[in-house]
């Protein structure tokens, strides 16, 4: 294998892990807010990773001379811009779930809540 | 002036998604372009007098990397939080409500998506300056607004 199938393969593997760790995270948290740092945090850098790795996947022998290569240059480009799409919207949508939640009344969970 | 940075903008943006090099496919992306600048050229530089805008870029783009290293910090100390034995012991969800000195809307909205996009701290609400901030603990409420702040302010705002 050469070094950028191994790269991408490193990529992939801490993406799969990271998402993995959000699902755990979803299982694990106590309550609706904390589930949704599980679920909205770890997916922004474990996208990244894996998204990262499909576009250097997509140029991994690239030649200059080939009008092929220069159009998997461009789908590349195109899958990292997805990156940029996924930092803006991300966010947006659990601010918006959130502050749904908030609004209907949803208690947190709070740790000192029995000694008070 | 921002009419014809945002078409070009549009139109490399229209090449590089598209692909297509022959006639038409250009002609019908000059046309999209051209309307999308007359009718919306005031979103993409919000309230920035003209040519300033190229300075702001390269502001922002110095911000990213940071953001990113944030994010991976963060990401790490989530990690290690979901799979703590004991994480119930470790967590400590409170709101935190701080005001902040961006007068800027662009760089409040920027703060706010930051804060979110940082693992630990989501927010909840914004309203004029107040940001109300869910934490997941101590540590990370500690932390707000904090550094990003000053380097939002750095990249965004005009004194």
């Amino acid at each position: 294998m050469s070094i950028v199938s191994w790269v991408v393969a490193v990529l992939l593997f801490l993406g799969v892990f990271f998402f993995a760790i959000g699902a755990i995270g979803i299982l694990r948290f106590p309550d609706f807010y904390s589930r949704l740092h599980a679920a909205g945090k770890c997916d922004a850098l474990a996208s990244t990773l894996a998204l990262v790795a499909i576009a250097l996947f997509n140029v991994r022998d690239f030649d200059w001379t080939l009008f092929q290569s220069w159009d998997n240059l461009r789908v590349s480009l195109k899958i990292l811009l997805i990156i940029l799409f996924v930092y803006v919207a991300t966010p947006a949508a659990t601010h918006a779930i959130t502050k749904a939640a908030f609004i209907v009344g949803i208690e947190p969970w709070e740790k000192r809540k029995r000694n008070r | 002036m921002a009419r014809i940075v945002t078409f070009f903008i549009m139109l490399v943006f229209w090449v590089l998604i598209s692909g297509m090099f022959d006639a038409f496919h250009l002609g019908v992306g000059v046309i999209c372009c051209l309307l999308v600048a007359i009718f919306s050229h005031d979103l993409l530089f919000y309230g920035h007098p003209d040519l300033l805008w190229v300075r702001d870029i390269f502001k922002v783009l110095a911000y990213f990397p940071w953001l990113f290293y944030q994010i991976v910090l963060s990401s790490l100390e989530i990690t290690y939080i979901v799979l703590h034995p004991r994480m119930l012991e470790i967590i400590d969800p409170r709101l935190v409500r701080f005001r902040t000195r961006l007068r800027n809307t662009m760089a409040r909205v920027t703060l706010a998506q930051s804060i979110t996009l940082t693992p630990g701290t989501i927010t909840v609400n914004m309203s004029g300056n107040e940001f109300t901030v869910y934490a997941l603990t101590q540590k990370a409420a500690e932390g707000l607004p904090g550094e990003m702040e000053t380097r939002i302010a750095r990249a965004l705002e005009r004194e």
